[in-house]
């Protein structure tokens, strides 16, 4: 095999045309618009010139990664690449413009205002301000192409620090009612998020080293590091407030109803559309218990009392849902449990269980949970409830997959008929998947009951199980950390960015599409357990 | 009367009568071919023990018990293991995994000593994580524990099935095609390595197979099925010698040639 790395202008082209018209497209439906009111740092940059900035980026980088030969470096062709792909991505953009300058196109494309074209030509006007988007395009390509030609560490390095910029400056400007980063921090946390990274991979190569092992205690100093890292970030996250913490609440929601999802479809395989119904079953067992609203059912109980039975109420009917279910697979399941979900709203719904549960009025008056002397009524406080849950849940469900009974979903998931062949009781193992969901789904729903202080039959909407479906396929079927990721990325971004809003369903879709083909495997994939040859604790007992 | 027999088993899938009337009768400890062409009912049959399938009459027995009516888990649990004529692994698992999944009857553990990991739990574990490595070193899969089971080699995902079917202690394996696919040298193994599961283990094997020479080479008993009848049982040569059989099985003529090459 030799270098095959010759200089083909089909590709920077042809990659440059995809960027530009994916810059096209989210500046036509108005999202760079949009978010233009968003400071990423003040007076610099905007939130839209940061999206319209990332395609760069991507384009550039996508042609230089193409431009790597056989020999693995990406040479002075990448830059050369990377700059000509950023140029084609701009011409894109400057042909919008133009355009844009002879024929009215708002007739039909509501958003291509001067203004979007102000912003794409930098405030320069059309002439100028093309020439100058092209040098930009050149520009930013080149510099991607120079970064390609670091070494993978220091690379990666200032890929952590370029990210993390934008992140840290959303979250920022959520935080403190719009205001953006100074040039000032932006540039310190680059640097810092940089170094850290570059550090760390430092260490982490020296765990794999053989010359130079890291001893032994340095490893567990290491692990001990990260999780002090993590813990430290995941109790004090609060303190930044009620709005972010009103966020990560409902992040938190998520978490435990994917945790639940994960277990019937992520480890046993069976496509659950109805997950809502047991949200929604958890939610109104603890509406129903504790509101004075309802008078028919004996003495209040407390949120605590409660919710219990919220889980129980759901486990329970995981298992009777789960029944009928039993012999059917795949679409079939999907179809039925899709039923089932509607049903249960629809029931909620119903003017014949009006006088019990309230119909389309809802229960209201849910009392907040109260923990001693402490009313957990804050976004801030209902924050460590719902992290207890989930550490509980994801506890139960580490522990479920390294099981016996882990094994046997997992075997199902597989091959169903083998599986039963193997000596698995299908019937036994579905409906523990079943009912183990459900269990997790009504906690969730029973902590969204009295979250809200109250319960309406629309809050349990079909989308809430896609929803929960989106989380673990973003995050990783089956994988634990992926759920969490995956709430992160689909519940909590776009509450941080709400001018998004309307275009919600439009960056899930894109998202979701992207993952399917590019990472298949979800953000954080499963990983196999490594058993036969780990040095066991327990292995020398034969 | 033999650890398996089946007695005027019929399963029919609306028209066709896939196995008719059959009888068959396995001794202990031996090794048994059921021969016969593409569609002859065979894969059927075993389907019918295993109890994916429901026979419409007849019924067999296993151990004096009858099998009609059993679910696939509790034919298993009585001690009937079984492979797969195209490979039916769990291809997203480790090795490994696939023969714990294989151990599942065995073991005990449930929810509760899943999640507070019980010393129960730990110890039944640690067993059969040994019992595992056991298997698979017995058939030839020592340290390949934790590939995953389809990036296996062809002749190791046999073995890794034949690992998986072993751990839940059969006293019968039902064999679908154990060498489909196999070069000559591939085949020679899984013939000594299906003698060393009888002498060994004293596990009574049933098996379904196409090459002559295995079949001729490693079966006290051959029985022969057409259109889902048994045409002939014997031995070996008196397979290869019975007229009906070359007649009706393998066709006039040059199909003869190739039963005799397998001796």
């Amino acid at each position: 095999m030799g270098n095959v790395s010759r200089f083909d202008w089909r590709m920077p082209l042809k990659v440059g045309l995809l960027g530009g018209l994916i810059a096209m497209l989210i500046a036509l439906v108005g999202m760079v618009e949009a978010s233009q009111v968003r400071p990423v740092i003040t007076s610099l940059l905007s939130l839209g010139q940061t999206l319209l900035l990332l395609v760069f980026v991507f384009t550039a980088a996508t042609a230089a990664r193409r431009s790597v030969g056989h020999e693995g470096s990406v040479g002075l062709l990448g830059v050369i690449n990377a700059g000509l792909a950023g140029l084609v991505t701009s011409a894109v953009l400057v042909g919008l413009v133009l355009v844009g300058g002879l024929i009215n196109l708002r007739a039909v494309l509501i958003r291509a205002s001067p203004e979007l074209y102000d912003l794409l030509t930098l405030g320069l006007g059309r002439g100028r301000g093309s020439l100058a988007l092209l040098a930009l395009g050149v520009l930013l390509g080149v510099i991607v192409g120079v970064v390609y030609l670091l070494p993978a560490r220091p690379r990666r390095a200032v890929t952590v620090g370029a990210g993390l910029v934008p992140v840290v400056a959303i979250l920022w400007s959520a935080l403190f009612a719009g205001r953006g980063l100074s040039l000032l921090t932006a540039a310190i946390i680059f640097v810092a998020a940089a170094g850290l990274s570059y550090l760390w991979s430092l260490l982490q190569a020296r765990v794999g080293d053989k010359d130079r092992p890291l001893s032994l205690a340095g490893q567990r100093a290491m692990q001990w590091g990260r999780w002090a890292v993590l813990g430290a970030i995941v109790v004090l996250f609060p303190l930044l407030g009620k709005f972010p913490s009103e966020v990560l609440d409902n992040v938190g929601l998520y978490v435990l109803m994917g945790l639940g999802l994960n277990i019937v479809v992520g480890f046993a395989g069976l496509l659950d559309l109805g997950y809502v119904a047991f949200f929604a079953l958890g939610a109104y067992t603890m509406g129903i218990l504790t509101s004075p609203e309802i008078g028919w059912l004996g003495p209040r109980l407390t949120f605590w009392e409660a919710l219990p039975f919220a889980v129980l109420m759901a486990t329970l009917w995981g298992v009777i849902l789960g029944i009928p279910v039993l012999g059917m697979r795949g679409d079939y399941l999907a179809i039925v449990t899709l039923g089932f979900g509607e049903i249960i709203r629809l029931v909620v719904l119903s003017d014949w269980l009006k006088p019990y549960i309230g119909g389309s009025n809802g229960i209201t008056r849910i009392p907040k949970p109260v923990l001693g002397p402490i009313s957990l009524a804050t976004p801030q406080t209902l924050y460590y409830l719902l992290l207890a849950g989930c550490l509980l849940a994801g506890f139960i469900a580490i522990r479920l997959k390294d099981s016996r009974l882990g094994r046997a979903w997992m075997a199902m998931r597989e091959d169903e008929d083998v599986a039963q062949a193997m000596g698995i009781d299908l019937v036994k193992t579905k409906l523990l998947a079943f009912a183990s969901g459900a269990a997790f789904s009504g906690l969730s729903g029973a902590i969204f009951a009295s979250k809200l202080t109250s319960v309406y039959p629309h809050s349990f909407h079909v989308l809430v199980s896609i929803n929960a479906l989106c989380v673990i396929i973003v995050g990783g079927m089956g994988s634990i950390p992926g759920v969490i990721a995956g709430a992160f990325a689909l519940v909590g971004l776009p509450e941080l960015l709400r001018e998004f809003a309307e275009y919600r369903l439009w960056v899930y879709g894109a998202a979701l599409v992207m993952m399917m083909l590019r990472r298949p495997e979800g953000l954080m994939p499963e990983a196999r357990r490594r058993l036969e040859l780990r040095e066991t604790e327990t292995g020398s007992s034969t | 009367m033999g650890i398996l027999t089946a007695h005027k088993v019929t399963k029919r899938f609306g028209g066709l009568t896939a196995v008719h009337r059959f009888d068959v009768d396995i001794k202990e400890r031996s090794i048994h071919s059921i021969i016969g062409p593409n569609g002859a009912g065979k894969t059927t049959f075993f389907n019918c023990i295993m109890g994916f399938y429901r026979p419409e009459e007849g019924e067999i027995l296993f151990q004096g018990l009858p099998l009609n009516g059993r679910s696939p888990d509790q034919v298993t649990r009585l001690g009937i293991g079984r492979t797969y004529q195209n490979i039916r692994l769990f291809a997203n698992m480790t090795v490994i995994e696939n023969v714990l999944v294989g151990l599942h009857p065995r073991l005990r553990a449930g929810v509760v000593d899943a999640i507070f990991r019980t010393s129960r739990m730990r110890k039944e574990e640690a067993e059969a994580l040994e019992e595992a490595r056991r298997l698979l070193r017995f058939v030839g899969l020592a340290g390949k524990g934790d590939l995953l089971a389809r990036n296996l080699p062809y002749g190791d995902q046999r073995r890794l099935e034949v690992a998986r079917a072993l751990a839940s202690k059969p006293t019968l394996l039902l064999l679908d095609e154990p060498t489909a696919g196999m070069n000559p040298r591939e085949t020679a193994e899984m013939m000594d390595f299906i003698r060393r599961l009888r002498d060994e283990l004293g596990i009574t094997i049933l098996l379904i197979e196409h090459q002559m020479r295995v079949v001729m080479g490693i079966s006290e008993t051959v029985t022969v099925m057409d259109f889902g009848e048994k045409i002939a049982e014997g031995t070996p040569a008196e397979i290869q010698n019975n007229p009906t059989v070359i007649e009706a099985y393998l066709g006039r003529g040059s199909a003869s040639e190739m039963l005799r090459s397998g001796n």
